[in-house]
């Protein structure tokens, strides 16, 4: 093959040679990829599913090698989408095939392992085994000799420690040229239990077997305990809880505070209508996608440190029968959690769960969690309508009413999902397999490229659609700018100036739509503006009830009366906004972010509509109710 | 006896592992449910289900209904 011969059917693929990276979850084999390749590796979707493909050129001599990282998997039945992607791949079906397989084996799992080895090599690919975690053997007293692998596998075996650099020159090396590797004598036997038989006699060969994990077993003995288990997963995810909350606030508000000060700066260089599109619209729209950077670059770095320590497997394995029971599964606790910060982390920490179903039903749950943008809007209301007087103790009614809309999401996310994995996900899914790997300590480094790799994919992937967004409703709520009449207050002439917007005449266009619920125009405009971000609603509200001031807000909405003298925000009304809010997918970023994670529209389409017609109907209900009672 | 029936503490021997819907017995033998194979029964969540399984230098959670397909026999002493 040529030097400049361009390989592959894309037209950025210009490698020589294309070698496929595969592995059991868990083996080492990202820590490779990126010693191989370093920061040159670009994440990208496979069509059609939402399984995520890593691509890197590793530079060999002369020669550019294109390294495939395909999804962890542990065999090649196909049961999974990933795996689906790694027999494509490795079959060449619908791309190129690859010059060569490199399969990432664990060692301490190496009578696992070599199954998915024995099954790769009957492929008849060119196949060489990077041997991951040897140090870890030593340290409990077995021994691995690489060489006598290799001879009983009759392939190229390489010990590395991917982290330190051990071995990835020696792997990279072998990348140059997969044609010269040798092959075995004989394939190994396809039957299952000859297989098995193959695999343990290799395993003798070339091991000593190290004794067990102690300190492993002695960690969970006390984190897999029924009860005190118990209660360190619920420290340890209250603690994680807290942290996406309120961690990440203050450097939330610098960000709010930077982009609000730039917008400043752009008006007054470019003055007018422009200038306030500019500072508005666009510089508002950056901030508007970087103001969740530091959600999820912490909890990116929170999970990375979960996930490497080994905590994750035993959290999931506590609470895969509670959430099991709704179709979903155990690792699916993290984003439920996440999504309480905010329903984009919740989205991206989904990532960790195999099965495309449990996947999707999670991610589908996850904008029913109430988020930390349904807050100010809960609290204007409550603080304005519910009366504070005590329940019982120190329990207030408003505060009962907010932990309230709390369960009223959750129990409505977990039902929803139930609903979903019993129609539209119902199937085979792969079964619920999970290993618990021994207790590690976790590299700096792969911390902090979990967390770069996390915070980049999300500005690039979800951030145009976000900024776009944000300039199409800025031109809704401001075209066309009319001019209020004369003798009005400053309020009243920005609510005037609103209600002829783009936006103004929809929200008056929806009234009736939106009558059963109580909804008047002003609602409707909020509701428009709170597209971009839930907490958009009170800014907005204030100008459309034509508020002194957003402190004004709160006793504006219980005085303010129509036309008709009656009262724009009666305790029906009010109810019914509240439970609009627990449902409706009031947040085109999370839609932006569902389009990007299942690389379609079907489900953010579909979780748009459902939740809206589930939020326009438990709202009838609730202002129903109300109406009654009252 | 199949080893969703099998207590925690004991340890058995694959026999066979049944096909199942959807290539879940295949799926079963990639994580090293194969004849032959040891199994020692470890640990069950606190809520009754999954099931933490160690066999060949591997602890795997897994729920006991996806292993209803894998037939085993007891070792009388759990060696």
């Amino acid at each position: 093959m040529g030097h400049d011969h361009h390989g592959g059917h894309s037209a950025h693929r210009t490698a020589d040679l294309e070698v496929a990276l595969v592995g059991s979850p868990n083996a080492g084999k990202t820590t490779l990829f990126n010693a191989l390749t370093g920061l040159r590796a670009k994440t990208a979707n496979y069509p059609g599913v939402t399984v995520s493909r890593g691509e890197g050129t590793v530079t060999v001599g002369s020669r550019d090698v294109l390294l495939i990282d395909l999804p962890g998997t542990y065999g090649l039945s196909a049961v999974s989408p990933d795996e689906q992607v790694v027999v494509d791949a490795l079959t060449g079906h619908g791309t190129r095939r690859p010059d060569g397989v490199v399969v990432v084996v664990d060692a301490t799992a190496l009578a696992r392992s070599l199954l998915f080895v024995g099954e790769l090599l009957q492929l008849g690919l060119p196949t060489a085994v990077a041997l991951t975690m040897v140090d870890e053997v030593s340290a409990r007293g077995g021994t691995v000799d690489a060489d006598r692998l290799a001879a009983a596998l009759g392939v190229p075996v390489v010990a590395v420690v991917g982290h330190r650099g051990i071995g990835v020159d020696e792997v990279r090396d072998l990348l140059a040229d997969p044609a010269v590797w040798p092959t075995p004598v004989l394939a190994p036997p396809t039957d299952a239990a000859e297989r098995a038989a193959w695999v343990d006699s290799v395993v003798r060969s070339a091991t000593s077997a190290p004794g067990p994990d102690r300190r492993t077993r002695h960690i969970d003995a006390v984190l897999l305990h029924p009860v005190a288990g118990v209660a360190v997963f619920a420290v340890v995810m209250l603690a994680f809880f807290q942290a996406i909350f309120t961690l990440a606030a203050p450097l939330i508000d610098r960000v709010d505070q930077l982009f609000a000060w730039l917008g400043d700066q752009v008006q007054s260089v470019f003055p007018g209508t422009f200038g306030e599109f500019l500072a508005e619209g666009v510089v508002g729209g950056v901030g508007g996608v970087l103001v969740f950077l530091p959600q999820i670059v912490l909890l990116f770095v929170i999970l990375a440190l979960l996930e490497k320590v080994g905590y994750l497997a035993r959290a999931a394995f506590l609470a895969d029968r509670l959430l099991g029971r709704f179709g979903l599964e155990g690792r699916s606790v993290v984003a439920m959690l996440s999504s309480f910060a905010c329903a984009i982390p919740g989205i991206l920490a989904t990532r960790t769960i195999p099965s495309e179903r449990r996947r999707l039903a999670t991610m589908m749950a996850a904008p029913l969690m109430t988020c930390s943008a349904r807050l100010p809007v809960y609290v204007l209301l409550v603080s304005a309508f519910v009366s504070d007087e005590s329940v019982a103790g120190p329990l207030t009614w408003q505060g009962l009413t907010m932990a309230g809309l709390y369960a009223l999401g959750a129990v409505s996310g977990l039902v929803y999902a139930s609903l979903l994995s019993h129609t539209v996900l119902s199937g085979p899914t792969a079964p619920f397999a999970m290993e618990l790997p021994p207790y590690r300590r976790p590299t700096l480094r792969s911390v902090l490229l979990a967390a770069w790799d996390g915070g980049w994919s999300f500005v690039k992937r979800a951030g145009t659609v976000i900024l776009v967004t944000s300039m199409a409703l800025w031109v809704l709520l401001n075209v066309p700018s009319v001019s209020a009449p004369d003798g009005m207050t400053e309020a009243q002439a920005a609510s005037y100036e609103m209600e002829h917007s783009l936006a103004g005449q929809a929200g008056t266009a929806m009234e009736p739509l939106f009558a059963p619920l109580g909804f008047q125009w002003q609602t409707n405009v909020a509701l428009i503006g709170s597209l971009a971000a839930r907490e958009v609603f009170v800014s907005t509200l204030a100008i459309t009830t034509a508020a002194e001031s957003e402190d004004a807000l709160p006793e504006r909405l219980q005085e303010m009366r129509d036309d008709d003298g009656d009262l724009v925000y009666d305790s029906a009304t009010v109810a019914a906004i509240l439970v609009f809010f627990v449902y409706a997918l009031q947040c085109l970023s999370t839609v932006a972010v569902l389009r990007r994670e299942t690389n379609s529209w079907r489900w953010p389409a579909f979780a748009f509509a459902s939740m809206f017609a589930l939020a326009y109907a438990a709202a009838l209900v609730a202002r129903t109710v109300v109406l009654a009672a009252s | 006896m199949r080893l969703s029936e099998v207590g925690v503490g004991a340890t058995v021997v694959v026999q066979s592992v049944a096909p199942g819907q959807g290539g879940l017995g295949r799926r079963l033998e990639d994580l090293g449910f194969l004849a032959g194979t040891v199994v020692r029964v470890e640990r069950r969540a606190p809520l009754g289900d999954p099931m933490v399984y160690e066999l060949r230098g591997v602890r795997l959670a897994v729920r006991r209904a996806d292993v209803a397909l894998v037939e085993v026999t007891e070792v009388p002493d759990g060696s």
